[in-house]
């Protein structure tokens, strides 16, 4: 048995004849210790999809296990990383993670709480900004917050809707070597959503493509057997990098031009020509 | 040090003097000159204009008054008595003078001769304390009420009750709006089973307000002789002005961003955690916005009630000198006017002071 189990999810938004099926039949397994990521088109569902994992949404119809029992609601066994950060903007970044650690570990001594808070935040390198507000951060320092709150609750799985989906590509390069390195020192089960093919394939052991919605489904996975600490120059010329990422995208781009055919309407132009003036 | 003062000069509401402060720095001078101009010159101007505005009405409704008496007094009396009146109305005899539209310079009279009323009512009240300090301890011994001032309050007085009743009822709204606007955001139940009591109380007048508070309250205390008009008036005023904060509050509570909300639900928050720690702070700057409209609401009405309500105040101040039709009634009013005007200004930036303090949204 998996450790993550969803078995034929589907998720209808609305109904009768209004009804959209966002998920159809979605079918993964992920294992313990495991790096998976997910990826796909924009508005294909991939949100939905966290949502239904991380226990904020419930599915029309199909099962989710973890660890065996059924997801019924959100748990801090999964950790989130929103795309948004989500930060409660009224607090600053140790309020923002003491909040989480106090519902975490409400017996523990206050003493043990700060010093967790001030070494996740010493993780992802804010601690000069440690009594700043959200307002007063840039995107990535914001999502750093957000990250050291999830790993703070100390949850066993991590699930990641585009986390680094609003960064630039600096920024984003440098918090994915950071959630890899933390991920590698404990070695969380973690799941990454995203729509950029090169990040999934530097950071997961397994890419599996996410067909549009509506309608969407998993498509086939692709194992990466990349050895880890994967090198993101190296990575350019290796050829197995080259041949999965080419396979991912030629299975994305059929499916999009699938798209394009089934949606495209012929338009009848009128059979005129441009006049000629002399 | 002359940013920490322009600073605190923004905080407190006063940025129009930033300028001042920067020029007497030498800090780009052509700027601040035109901001001078701009921020102080031009206020000032338009504040000379309204007095000119003024000055030039009241008089032209004193001459109208004035031509009118004469009028009278030569269809009545003959030539004689209308010269009379004419001499009369000249020499500024107070028997003769018209009862009408007050000039800026008999307002600012009426101001200090308010003042001046205040201070010998100050030093009567000090004087009847000291009269009867001793008096009032054997009193007490004998288990007696002591005896406390009665004579008739000052100006100054009045605007003290005002400020008391309009804080007591502003206090009334709080402590009724925020925590029935929270439990109503919460549930969208309540929020339509409720709804038509908010839309229907929403637009009653003070008046009212101020009469169904009257039934109820007079009824309550039958049997106290506790004096109940200024319960009646700070009831009223609570109820006139709790809306804003209801409405705002409930629209607070239930906007909450989805974000944060999933916030609340990941972290696991308990109901009441979710309420105190996320609920509410993402709601305040919305609530405060409403307690402002709220103070400024209940200051407004308070007027009327204290007027209909007997209980003393600028409000029967003002209905006290209307009543009294004196020769310097009028300007009284004005005064009262003025003063009401500017304590709602300054009420008002005590709020936005405060409401900058809780927002969270701007940097």
């Amino acid at each position: 048995m998996a450790y993550l189990e969803l078995n034929n999810i589907n998720k209808t938004y609305g109904q009768g004849e209004n009804a959209n099926e966002v998920l159809s039949n979605i079918n993964l397994h992920i294992e313990e210790g495991e790096f998976v990521a997910i990826v796909g088109f924009s508005g294909s569902g991939k949100t939905t999809l966290v949502n239904i994992i991380n226990g904020l949404l419930k599915p029309t119809s199909g099962e989710i296990l973890f660890k065996g029992n059924p997801v019924v609601d959100t748990s801090r066994e999964r950790g989130v990383i929103f795309q948004n950060y989500s930060l409660l903007p009224w607090l600053t970044v140790y309020q923002n993670i003491s909040v989480a650690l106090k519902e975490t570990f409400p017996k523990a001594s206050k003493k043990f709480r700060e010093e967790r808070a001030k070494a996740y935040i010493e993780t992802v390198n804010l601690t000069a900004s440690i009594h700043k507000k959200p307002k007063e951060l840039s995107g990535g320092m914001r999502q750093r917050v957000a990250i050291a709150r999830a790993l703070a609750m100390d949850p066993e799985m991590i699930i990641m809707d585009e986390p680094l989906g609003a960064l630039d590509a600096l920024t984003r390069g440098n918090l994915q070597d950071e959630i890899l390195n933390i991920w590698n020192n404990d070695k969380r089960t973690a799941l990454l959503i995203t729509n950029n093919i090169d990040e999934g394939i530097y950071m997961a052991d397994r890419i599996i493509p996410l067909r549009p919605g509506p309608n969407a489904t998993l498509g086939p996975e692709f194992k990466i057997n990349i050895e880890r600490p994967r090198n993101k120059t190296l990575l350019n010329d290796n050829l197995e990098f080259k041949k999965i990422r080419n396979q991912i995208m030629e299975y994305l781009m059929e499916i999009g031009q699938e798209r394009i055919t089934a949606n495209s309407i012929e338009y009848q132009l009128p059979d005129i020509e441009p006049k000629t003036f002399y | 040090m002359s940013d920490k003062l322009i600073k605190l000069v923004r905080f407190i509401g006063l940025g129009f003097l930033e300028p001042i402060i920067r020029l007497s720095k030498g800090e780009e001078t052509k700027k601040n000159i035109t901001l001078i101009l701009k921020k102080i010159v031009a206020p000032l101007a338009s504040i000379l204009l309204f007095l000119l505005i003024w000055q030039q009405g009241s008089d032209a409704l004193f001459n109208i008054e004035a031509n009118y008496r004469i009028e009278k007094a030569f269809k009545e009396q003959g030539q004689e008595a209308a010269d009379e009146m004419k001499l009369c109305i000249e020499s500024g005899a107070i028997k003769c003078q018209p009862n009408t539209f007050p000039t800026p310079s008999q307002v600012k009279y009426s101001f200090y001769s308010l003042l001046k009323d205040h201070k010998i009512i100050n030093a009567d009240k000090k004087a009847f304390i000291e009269k009867t300090a001793e008096l009032n301890k054997q009193r007490k011994k004998a288990g007696k009420k002591s005896l406390v001032y009665t004579g008739r309050p000052s100006f100054v007085d009045q605007i003290g009750t005002s400020l008391k009743t309009v804080f007591a009822g502003f206090l009334l709204a709080i402590f009724i709006a925020v925590p029935t606007g929270v439990v109503i955001g919460l549930s969208e139940t309540l929020r339509s089973s409720i709804n038509w009591i908010i839309q229907i109380f929403k637009p009653v007048s003070p008046v009212v307000w101020l009469l169904l508070v009257f039934m109820v309250v007079k009824t309550i205390t039958k049997d106290s002789d506790i004096d109940s008009s200024f319960i009646i008036s700070f009831i009223s005023v609570g109820l006139c002005s709790m809306w804003a904060t209801l409405v705002n509050t409930v629209m607070g509570v239930s906007t909450v961003d989805k974000d944060i909300i999933n916030v609340a639900k990941v972290l696991k928050l308990g109901p009441v955690q979710k309420v105190f720690k996320v609920v509410l702070p993402s709601s305040l700057p919305l609530i405060f916005t409403g307690l402002r409209i709220t103070l400024s609401v209940a200051w407004m009405v308070l007027i009327a009630i204290e007027l209909l309500a007997q209980s003393p105040g600028l409000g029967s101040f003002v209905w006290e000198e209307f009543q009294n039709g004196a020769n310097d009634s009028n300007s009284k009013i004005i005064v009262a006017m003025f003063v009401i005007g500017i304590i709602g200004f300054l009420l008002d930036r005590v709020m936005l002071t405060i409401q900058k303090f809780v927002s969270f949204n701007k940097n």
